[in-house]
């Protein structure tokens, strides 16, 4: 498995063909406590940069864009009840869904761990 | 947020406690302040309403307009320096006791809203009058007084060489009363001068979360040993911007620039009661005649307080009846921590204003449910003193 990372700051964590998507730390840190999440409806077939779902802190409400093409194939529904799961557990329990992947090349095109840490530094 | 930007903007006499502090700098109103804090504003919301949340608002517009031939007559040059100001206003600043502070509003010829301020009369400095106006509208506010006053008052601005630190929640008079003992014997909105340090503070009791608390006036020089001095006490967290506006907003309480500007009026904003019974009876304020005719009924507009269902409908999201029909605007909405929902302020028309009329708010294309109900969405606790 391998995690890839957006310039917007989510993350893809890629098995195969399935891809799980959630925002990094370093934005959950940005966004401050999480108080709702908006999460996209399964089948819903996204373009690489289309707005997929919303993350809404106390102050404001920012857009999760899909980091590669591909149909939602799970959502985080725990999410609904819990939207603090995002600022404790954000690469892992506070995931916001799965994509099957539809063109493996657009996961090459992003930020590897070095690139990623290196625009949060 | 890049160093340029931070550096462009004005620093209060507290910023390197700030950064020293860890809090996330923004630019507000021309100012570096915090949003918060590391434990974030959730933490620092709640903290405030249990125990004491120390803010800075020194970006605020403190000042003294004081009478430049006072007679020494109480009484006298106290009427002087209400006469200045009431053109101006909406408030009987003439019938404030010694010491008495007021919330008003500073109107336009059309009674349109140029400002919410505080007002109060100078306890020992007969013809002396604190003023506390608004960040962003402060150097307009301020000529308008100064061109008010002429030759016979003179504004003295307190926000380049003071800090105004305001303490908040219900531990706040607790707190005061061992840093600043008198202080805390003061009325709910009263305010007084008290030394501290090397110099004299100014302390009113008031503030605009909904809590108990107080705003303190003190000079630059003694800013951060008073900070510092609160801030030993275990009942203190310092509390940024962020949670400033979730507690007003959870008091219902309207902000300028969001929920006031210069078209909404007085009973618009339902602020009705900042309309003293004397100026009403007079009808000498400004925009006094669209005022008192929205007063018997002739409004097309009311700021009303809703509950949302699901996501926050934040500023500029339409209000939408039960058949999807937009019938108004959000002007202030969030997340309330203290409830754990969505709240929002807005205008719609009167008819729809009604505690318990179901509504709707778009957020992102999609209508979801709202109702409005009665302010404050968590009840005030203002200290008031038993008779």
């Amino acid at each position: 498995m391998t995690t890839k990372f957006t310039p917007d700051h989510e993350y893809i964590r890629v098995d195969g063909e399935t891809g799980t998507v959630g925002i990094t730390n370093y934005a959950q840190e940005q966004l401050g406590d999480i108080v709702f999440v908006e999460l996209p409806a399964i089948g819903k077939v996204l373009k690489k940069g289309d707005e997929a779902a919303v993350v809404e802190s106390v102050k404001a409400a920012s857009e999760i864009y899909a980091p590669v093409s591909g149909e939602v194939i799970a959502v985080n529904d725990a999410l609904s009840a819990e939207p603090g799961k995002l600022n404790t557990d954000p690469e892992d329990g506070g995931w916001i869904f799965k994509l099957k992947i539809a063109d493996a090349a657009e996961i090459d095109a992003l930020l590897d761990d070095a690139g990623y840490a290196d625009l949060t530094k | 947020m890049a160093e340029a930007q931070i550096a462009d903007l004005k620093q209060t006499p507290l910023f390197e406690r700030h950064q020293a502090a860890g809090g996330r700098i923004v630019p507000f109103g021309g100012y570096a302040l915090p949003v918060q804090y590391p434990t974030g504003i959730m933490t620092e919301h709640k903290w405030t309403r249990e125990q004491a949340g120390l803010f800075d608002v020194s970006h605020m517009g403190p000042s003294f307009l004081v009478l430049n031939n006072p007679t020494g007559v109480a009484d006298a040059d106290h009427a002087a320096i209400a006469a200045i100001i009431e053109p101006l206003i909406c408030g009987d600043i003439a019938g404030l006791k010694p010491g008495q502070v007021r919330y008003t509003l500073l109107l336009n010829a059309q009674g349109g809203i140029i400002d919410d301020l505080m007002v109060a009369r100078s306890p020992n400095t007969p013809g002396g009058l604190y003023i506390v106006v608004n960040a962003g509208t402060k150097d307009n506010d301020f000529a308008l007084i100064e061109a008010a006053a002429g030759d016979k008052a003179r504004l003295i601005r307190a926000d380049g060489d003071h800090a105004l630190l305001a303490l908040q929640g219900p531990e706040a008079v607790n707190v005061i009363a061992n840093e600043i003992p008198k202080a805390a014997d003061l009325g709910f909105m009263n305010y007084g001068a008290f030394s501290w340090g090397q110099d004299t503070v100014f302390v009113a009791r008031s503030g605009y979360t909904g809590e108990d608390g107080f705003e303190i006036l003190v000079h630059k020089h003694d800013a951060l040993a008073l900070w510092d001095a609160l801030l030993t006490d275990t009942r203190v967290k310092p509390v940024g911007l962020g949670a400033r506006d979730s507690l007003r907003l959870e008091a219902g309480l309207p902000l300028y620039g969001h929920d006031l500007n210069d078209t909404v009026s007085p009973i618009e904003a339902d602020l009705g009661f900042a309309v003293s019974k004397r100026r009403r009876e007079a009808a000498d304020f400004p925009g006094a005649e669209r005022i008192l005719a929205e007063r018997d009924g002739q409004l097309t507009r009311k700021r009303v307080a809703l509950i949302v269902d699901g996501a926050p409908a934040r500023e500029g999201a339409d209000i939408l009846d039960t058949d999807g029909n937009i019938v108004g605007v959000v002007t202030s909405g969030g997340f309330a921590p203290s409830l754990g929902k969505a709240i929002a302020l807005g205008f719609v028309p009167p008819a729809l204003a009604v505690p318990g009329t179901k509504l709707q708010v778009s957020v992102r294309g999609r209508a979801q449910a709202a109702e409005t109900v009665t302010a404050p969405f968590v009840p005030h606790r203002y200290f008031r003193k038993s008779a």
